[in-house]
């Protein structure tokens, strides 16, 4: 079989350049996140956490700073709504890994190793997304309380299923905030986040038998075809509404 | 930004004194930190000035029609199983989605798509396992791909096509992954190629 195997060169030795995949964690350290730091002390940021703001929605998008500094603090702010967005959703999908896996219903060892993997990489996220907000002088906001009680009860099937929609909820959410970042390096961290809840959604929708699309938007393993939806906060929020406490 | 498409000796480069051409000379030096000093020519360098987008896009444009191509001959030259028909067969059709759409939008954009290139798969389509080894390269590689450009798109138009996109290539990577026995999501973040990392990835498969 290694006779036949294509080359694939370039890319595995990439896969092995550790460097290269840690875009939040380069983009906490030094560099480019120092000075938009400042930027952000700067302009005042102190209210720049809201948690809830919504695209269109009832309330409006944070005002420009206090400070009268303009487009670049208000542009800074609302990164800082969206990685606080992106970090309540990864907070919810790691907390509810750990609750299946602490419950037991999964046995088979390769799904317990799959759910183990995704969780260990929502958790990865969550602590990503804390320490750029952190180091860009934001508050991070505090894990939500969840109520996964109801879909535990319903056994494996439910749970695996549960898992899959929220992946292709979480895919979208993040889909529907790349052309709102304002930062590039926030929007590289952003997408490298994005395609691996794509992949962890494919995954799931795959293993629990769905297909590619199912009917529902959020069911399938490809639910929308060649181009994925995006969602936004508003939607996303009514959609996980049922697991927050 | 991602440190395999920053070059920081040139981004770095300060012009004072803004007149339009050093405007324009600066620009050039951002895109040629973005595409690698050795594209940046005092011919591309205006188009590039002036049509970033376009250069991107027709570089998706260019990995959509090798991918596309490589389903589409998996399927005529093998006899799939049927799970793995039904898979190939659902890629090569985004796939070709893809084409159309990057098509469209780089004329859109009044820019001029390129032509799909010739393609050679080697030993790809010896076997079902051969195809989907390559398939999963193809696809990891196409995930980086755009993650690496979207940066680099100032279009929030652009952006968000490419976006909708990636998330696909990101869905086939995990389902080719899963048939062939691998972890579908191998990194906990996806990582980023450069443009130039990526045409030396899937230069062997290209002809003329």
């Amino acid at each position: 079989m290694t006779d036949n195997t294509p080359p694939s060169g370039a890319v595995a030795e990439l896969r092995d350049d550790a460097a290269s995949r840690k875009s939040f964690l380069r983009l906490a350290g030094t560099g480019a996140a120092g000075s938009l730091a400042l930027l952000i002390a700067a302009c005042g940021s102190d209210d720049s956490t809201t948690s809830g703001t919504t695209p269109g929605g009832s309330e409006s998008p944070p005002e420009a700073s206090p400070s009268g500094q303009g487009a670049a603090g208000e542009s800074a702010a609302g990164d800082l709504e969206i990685l606080n967005y992106a970090l309540t959703l990864e907070y919810l999908e790691a907390d509810f890994y750990a609750q299946v896996i602490d419950s037991g219903l999964v046995k088979d060892k390769m799904l317990v190793e799959l759910a183990k993997a995704f969780g260990e990489t929502e958790q990865a996220h969550v602590d990503a997304l804390k320490m750029t907000i952190e180091s860009l002088g934001g508050t991070a906001v505090e894990a939500p309380k969840t109520k996964f009680g109801p879909v535990l009860d319903k056994g494996l099937k439910t749970v695996l299923e549960t898992a899959a929609t929220v992946e292709n909820l979480g895919a979208a959410a993040y889909l529907g905030q790349a052309g709102r970042i304002e930062s590039k390096e926030i929007l590289a961290a952003a997408l490298s986040i994005h395609s691996v809840e794509a992949r962890h959604a494919a995954a799931l929708n795959q293993l629990v038998g769905r297909g590619f699309a199912a009917g529902s938007p959020l069911e399938g393993s490809v639910p929308d075809g060649p181009f994925a939806a995006p969602m936004d906060m508003d939607a996303v929020l009514k959609a996980v509404k049922p697991f927050l406490a | 930004m991602n440190d395999k498409l920053t070059n920081p000796e040139l981004a770095q480069i300060e012009i004072t004194g803004m007149t339009r051409s050093s405007f324009l000379v600066r620009s050039a030096l951002a895109a040629g930190a973005v595409y690698g000093t050795a594209t940046v020519t005092p011919f591309v360098s205006r188009a590039l000035a002036q049509g970033g987008d376009v250069d991107i896009l027709n570089f998706a444009l260019t990995l959509e029609y090798l991918e596309e191509a490589y389903y589409d001959m998996g399927l005529k030259s093998l006899s799939l199983s049927s799970e793995i028909k039904a898979l190939a067969t659902e890629i090569r059709d985004n796939e070709s989605a893809h084409v159309d759409a990057l098509t469209e939008a780089i004329k859109g954009t009044g820019g001029k798509p390129v032509q799909a290139p010739g393609v050679d798969f080697g030993k790809a389509f010896a076997d079902e396992s051969a195809f989907l080894k390559l398939a999963q390269t193809f696809e990891d590689t196409g995930v980086s791909a755009y993650n690496g450009a979207g940066p680099a798109i100032s279009s929030p138009e652009v952006l968000a096509a490419a976006g909708s996109i990636v998330q696909v290539e990101a869905r086939h990577a995990a389902l080719i992954r899963l048939a062939n026995g691998e972890t579908p999501a191998p990194d906990q973040f996806d990582m980023e190629l450069g443009m130039s990392e990526v045409l030396k990835a899937v230069k062997p498969f290209v002809r003329g």
